[in-house]
């Protein structure tokens, strides 16, 4: 009978904590984390740009159905987009795809139903001023758009742009039900070999997602102040 | 140059415009007044239609604006809007502020159009503001970029609602002489505004507004010397002594 904590299985297995089996195998654990979540956030930030941008369309053929796929996406869990992906993906190209595009693919088209929100809460907060100085001036509605009210909202958005992101990587855990070898992927295979540990090791994983979280939440902060600042001078 | 024939509009039941018909000639400088909410800025917004008209006819520098055909963005262009509240770009430079239309509309290379903006801000006394940002001028500086931005289009009209109402005492003045020093130029000007002071010395023409219905049409001369109706007379006495 075991007393006390061992943390000796951290040590030892910690190379496959942060990268998998690299370079023998795929890269996995925390670095495959970042790498899905990145690449999630850079596709979602498009697909919310572009989502929000048809959700404050003038062209109620364009809005309503826009806002009905968002509200459908916000208002399913991500788990079961993860199925969705993971069934109607390789159905609709032809030919199987990669955990780690499904997984991406999943992450994208769940976040960028909030992104969306978010992108089009921030263009409705700049006053209708700016778009009708910027109209008055002959400038195009789109142009107006990309150059005189997008440079403004996107500016306030950062902070929950990062928010968005921070919560992309607490749900990337969600891929390992399809086999993805992302850290907690990892971590149930580590514990499945070594057995007696799960302690020692879901504290570790939950310090991990906690700590990365925690940094970025804090540069949003940062970023917060350094905003209002430069807005107030 | 701006023709309104039997103009009306509603906002939902409110009877905003009423039957509004007005002629504005080339050069010509029209002070709008009329007491608040009577219809003004709805108005002067239906001239670059920022506000679409309902009923009526609305003809700008030969093209009629309820036409579908009319490009309304080109139209724009040529005409100039000041707004009460500046709706300066908070984002840019001064400078930027000025030259992004031209350079997006006109095809113009980035170096003419600041040349052009630096003419301009020398006209409106702002020649050291180029670089600052519309959050560290003063409101009559910030008016005065917004008139410089208007005019780097080259606009034949330029339409001003109470651009000086949002103002301190002290920075109207600034503000009005730049106004009276393009009325000068034989552009076209409707500005709506309650400085009888300018009027009396500026417009060709005032025009007295009240329930979205054209009161009175006069020279300034007879417009505050003898208003005909009894409204445009209560308005001149709140207007010239507010405390009676
Ligand atoms: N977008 C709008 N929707 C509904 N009603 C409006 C809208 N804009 C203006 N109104 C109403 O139309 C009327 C005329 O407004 P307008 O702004 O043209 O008046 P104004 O003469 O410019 O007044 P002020 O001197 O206060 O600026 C007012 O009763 C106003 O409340
Ligand atoms: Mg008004």
């Amino acid at each position: 009978m075991q007393t006390g904590l061992d943390f000796s299985v951290i040590w030892n297995n910690m190379a496959h904590f942060m990268i998998g089996r690299y370079p023998s195998g795929p890269i996995g654990g925390l670095m495959l984390t970042l790498y899905l979540a990145l690449i999630g956030l850079v596709l979602s930030f498009v697909g919310g740009l572009v989502l929000g941008l048809l959700c404050v369309s003038h062209n109620r053929f364009i809005r309503y159905p826009t806002l009905a796929v968002v509200n459908v996406i916000r208002g399913i869990p991500l788990l079961m987009v993860i199925f969705w992906m993971y069934f109607l993906l390789p159905a609709l190209i032809g030919r199987p795809t990669p955990e780690n595009w499904t997984i991406i693919m999943a992450l994208t088209v769940f976040t960028s139903a909030y992104m969306s929100q978010i992108v089009q809460a921030g263009i409705e907060g700049i006053p209708r001023g700016q778009t009708e100085a910027a109209l008055s001036t002959g400038l195009r509605p789109f142009q107006a758009m990309v150059h005189v009210i997008l440079p403004q909202a996107l500016r306030n958005m950062i902070p929950s742009f990062v928010n968005q992101f921070v919560s992309m990587i607490k749900d990337t855990s969600l891929a390992f039900i399809v086999g993805v070898s992302e850290l907690t992927h990892v971590a149930t295979q580590v514990n499945n070999r070594t057995m007696v540990y799960p302690t020692e090791i879901f504290i570790f994983i939950a310090a991990v997602y906690f700590i990365i979280c925690f940094a970025f939440t804090t540069l949003s902060r940062w970023l917060e102040q350094r905003l209002a600042w430069r807005r107030a001078i | 140059m701006i023709r309104f024939e039997g103009v009306h509009k509603w906002f939902k039941k409110l009877h905003v415009l009423n039957d509004v018909n007005l002629h504005v000639k080339q050069g010509e400088v029209v002070v709008l007044c009329g007491p608040s909410g009577s219809g003004k800025s709805t108005l002067i917004r239906t001239v670059n239609r920022l506000e679409p008209i309902d009923r009526g006819k609305l003809i700008v520098d030969g093209q009629n604006l309820s036409d579908p055909k009319t490009d309304i963005n080109k139209l724009r262009a040529e005409i100039g809007f000041v707004f009460q509240q500046f709706n300066l770009y908070p984002h840019l430079s001064v400078l930027k502020n000025i030259t992004l239309a031209p350079i997006k509309i006109r095809n113009i290379t980035r170096g003419e159009a600041e040349e052009q903006a630096t003419v301009l801000l020398e006209r409106v006394g702002l020649a050291e503001k180029r670089d600052a940002y519309p959050a560290q001028l003063s409101g009559g500086q910030q008016q005065r970029v917004a008139i410089a931005r208007a005019l780097a289009m080259k606009p034949k009209i330029m339409l001003f609602d109470e651009p000086t109402s949002a103002l301190d005492p002290e920075m109207i003045g600034e503000v009005l002489q730049v106004m009276q020093g393009l009325a000068h130029t034989g552009m076209t000007l409707i500005v709506v505004t309650h400085e009888m002071g300018f009027a009396r010395e500026v417009a060709d023409r005032v025009v007295f507004i009240d329930f979205g219905v054209i009161l009175e049409e006069a020279t300034p001369e007879e417009f505050f010397k003898n208003p005909k109706h009894e409204r445009a007379r209560l308005f001149l006495k709140e207007i010239l002594s507010p405390m009676h």
